[in-house]
């Protein structure tokens, strides 16, 4: 417009017309531009979309790597939890020195239109050979809230057994985990779970297990070796804060379930009933819901464990049998606090209580208590401090000490320097 | 047992509503879906302006509401990656699972920028798919409209009437505010400036700006101070107008960029609700075109 004014007042018609003339075209140049830039755009979007290969369908694959260094005041083979019985999994902190964690290869992908199936294999660095760690499927077509898994997957019992280790906000598991689930507990079964049509988070299911790990044992029969009960119950307070709790409640008749007592290398058997509760809770803040600069994860449980059943000292020599009952718990609490893009503290507090054990065998006067040295009443405790720094998603490099006083008279101070690389695709972590 | 019976007791207490649920990932397709759907829809957003949608935990709160929800619709282009796939599987509902018309991503609709030639982590976080913050060109809203409006019909067939007829109004009247926001934003065109995160590309596009830099060093990367100091002396010599983050960055970025180079700072809101002004799809366009028409008075 103004140049139009400006054009009536200064110019000659001619000149002007001649203006309005280049203009119009500038115009329609840019139009023409734009229409170009838009076609160059489209064939480029058809450019990559895909031609037909056989590797179009590929599963999802990914590898998780970790390595550790630690400094430790006792030897780890010496590992024990006084006034537990020895699971016998893998729960002694890593090697002294490097070493190299589980490596953990992780293929899913939709079956077809009904199920969704995951492999999460572990590669053992020592050569001794491949853990299956999760293979299971999954439902993906049921409706009302119902899924069911069905194969091998991490057993609901409390909240950190569900997380795989290299999502852990600490190198190693809890105490609680450590003395009443072996280390983490994998079933072979089927999983049931309903989810509540309310606003509410609420879910209720069960499991039906091999039942083949500790707490339980083979029995070689042909119905479930353990049942699983759970529900969760979930929330929001406000934009900042997200809640779930759960209880869960696990029960197992282990056969034969012999340890070797460290104390004294007498092997002993159990064969009775397991039942074990678990009450977690879990809470997450972050300012308005964002996550990226500060957040803090505040998160505990409680394990209560009854057994009940037969204790035979020594099968393949004495072979004593006689009554066996105990009453134990533990419980921990950690919060991890992110102070600053990449960067996060935590602290954590783990703590056993022995309860109360009866051996029918010492009562009797059959046997002696020091005849079964590891289930002397104490009380394991342990302090962990950890920093860690992420630099992106798929890394993190981790620093943690630990006062570690699961073993009765003789107190371990632990240094670990870890690192956990995930390569591929983009795993998505459960709350 | 007791549970059972206290679950499903609960479940015949929650009655089935007749209006559709519309689960969307982000704000600005809730915003559209209340826009096409009028009271024959109840949408609402998995996250906020004030949040970022890469890094969103699958909370219980979000598995309860996909639970009951009828449509899904989210970005896309993997944007929900770390988050929605868990959600998914949780909920047991069957309606929104990929490749169900109950699910739908935006980004399928528009034709993409910044699509990676080449996929390597070590240059961030790239989506394989391309930008996937697809929403801050209007255009782009107007094609997801059409396609969201499809769906409702779809999902809801008795309505489908009432979705189209309020989708050819919406469309009419979101062109007509497209035309005015470009000519209000004419003065745009050819203007330098830095951004925080690559999420405003489409905005750029749209506009004819030119991104000269980014606060992150590599998508997803917070910035650092080295890279903040290059960003200075690249300043200097060729000053940007202004520095752009949005409503769910930490702005000590863009401020100690602005504070050491003069240049001036914006906060544009991210999506629909970032801002007091935009509180749905045409007030976010608005506020969005005067904010960065701000430093050029």
């Amino acid at each position: 417009m103004s140049q139009k004014k400006w054009c009536a007042a200064a110019l000659t018609a001619a000149a002007c017309s001649a203006q309005a003339q280049t203009s119009d075209e500038v115009k329609r140049l840019e139009e023409r531009v734009q229409q170009l830039e838009q076609s160059v755009q489209q064939s480029q979007a058809q450019a990559a979309s895909r031609t037909q290969s056989e590797s179009a369908f590929n599963p999802a694959v990914s590898a998780i790597l970790n390595g550790v260094y630690s400094n430790l005041k006792q030897d780890p083979a010496s590992f024990r939890m006084n006034g537990f019985v020895p699971t016998m999994g893998e729960v002694a902190p890593p090697p002294r020195g490097l070493s190299l964690g589980e490596s953990e290869l992780g293929f899913s992908a939709n079956v077809d239109h009904l199920f969704r199936g995951s492999l999460i294999a572990a590669i053992q660095p020592d050569g001794t050979g491949v853990d299956v760690e999760e293979a299971y499927i999954q439902t993906l077509a049921l409706s009302n809230g119902f899924t069911i898994k069905a194969g091998r997957f991490f057993s609901a019992v409390g909240y950190q057994n569900q997380i795989h280790a290299h999502a852990w906000d600490f190198t190693d598991a809890p105490l609680v985990m450590k003395a009443f689930l072996g280390g983490q507990l994998n079933e072979d079964g089927v999983q049931v779970k309903w989810v509540a049509p309310t606003e509410l988070y609420f879910d209720v299911g069960t499991e039906l297990g091999r039942g083949a790990q500790f707490p339980g044992a083979t029995a070689g029969k042909n119905g479930a070796g353990s049942v699983n009960v759970f529900t969760n119950l979930g929330g929001d307070i406000g934009a900042s804060i997200a809640w779930q709790t759960g209880l869960s409640f696990y029960q197992t008749s282990p056969t034969d379930r012999a340890y070797d007592d460290p104390l004294n290398g007498i092997t002993n058997s159990f064969t009775g009933s397991s039942k074990l509760w678990a009450l977690s809770g879990v809470l997450k803040w972050a300012p308005n819901g964002n996550n990226t600069v500060t957040n803090f994860k505040l998160q505990g449980e409680y394990f209560k464990r009854k057994e009940n059943g037969d204790l035979t000292f020594d099968p393949t020599g004495a072979a004593l049998t006689d009554g066996y009952r105990s009453n134990q718990s533990g419980w921990y609490v950690q919060g991890v606090y992110q102070f600053m893009p990449q960067w996060r503290v935590g602290y954590r507090y783990d703590e056993l209580n022995p309860g109360t054990t009866t051996i029918g065998l010492v009562d009797s006067g059959a046997l002696a208590p020091s005849d079964f040295p590891i289930l002397a009443d104490y009380k394991p405790k342990r302090h962990t401090a950890m920093v860690d720094w992420s630099p992106s998603e798929f890394s993190r490099v981790r620093l943690q000490l630990a006062r570690d006083y699961s073993r009765q008279g003789e107190t371990d101070n632990q240094f670990f320097l870890q690192y956990i690389v995930s390569l591929g695709a983009h795993g998505a972590h459960k709350f | 047992m007791k549970w059972l019976f206290f679950s499903f007791a609960m479940a015949l207490s929650t009655t089935a509503s007749a209006t559709v649920n519309v689960f969307a990932c982000e704000p600005e397709w809730s915003a559209l879906a209340q826009e096409l759907g009028g009271d024959k829809v109840s949408a609402v957003s998995a996250t906020t302006a004030f949040q970022d949608p890469h890094r969103i935990e699958a909370r219980p709160s979000l598995i309860a509401r996909l639970r009951n929800a009828n449509l899904v619709v989210c970005s896309g282009s993997e944007l929900e990656v770390g988050w929605l796939p868990l959600l998914l599987q949780q909920s047991g509902n069957a309606r929104v699972q990929p490749g169900s018309p109950g699910y739908l991503e935006a980004s399928q609709y528009v034709v993409k920028l910044e699509v990676p030639r080449v996929l390597d982590r070590s240059m961030g976080d790239v989506h394989p798919g391309g930008n996937p913050h697809i929403h801050t060109d209007p255009r782009n809203i107007a094609k997801v409209a059409a396609a969201m409006a499809e769906r409702l019909a779809q999902v809801d067939g008795a309505n489908a009437a009432t979705y189209r007829s309020r989708a050819e109004s919406f469309d009419k009247r979101w062109k007509e505010a497209t035309a005015r926001w470009e000519q209000q934003a004419a003065r745009l065109k050819g203007v330098p400036l830095v951004e925080h995160h690559k999420g405003f590309t489409y905005l750029i596009s749209w506009l004819g700006m030119r991104e000269v830099g980014d606060l992150e060093p590599k998508p997803g990367i917070p910035p650092t101070t080295s890279h903040l100091a290059e960003l200075v002396q690249q300043m200097k010599q060729a000053p940007a107008k202004m520095i752009v983050y949005s409503s769910y960055d930490d702005p000590k970025a863009a401020q100690f960029l602005s504070q050491r180079t003069g240049i001036p700072s914006v906060m544009l809101p991210f999506t629909v609700g970032g801002s007091d002004r935009a509180k749905d799809l045409f007030g976010y366009f608005d506020d969005v075109v005067a904010r960065l028409l701000a430093p050029l008075q």
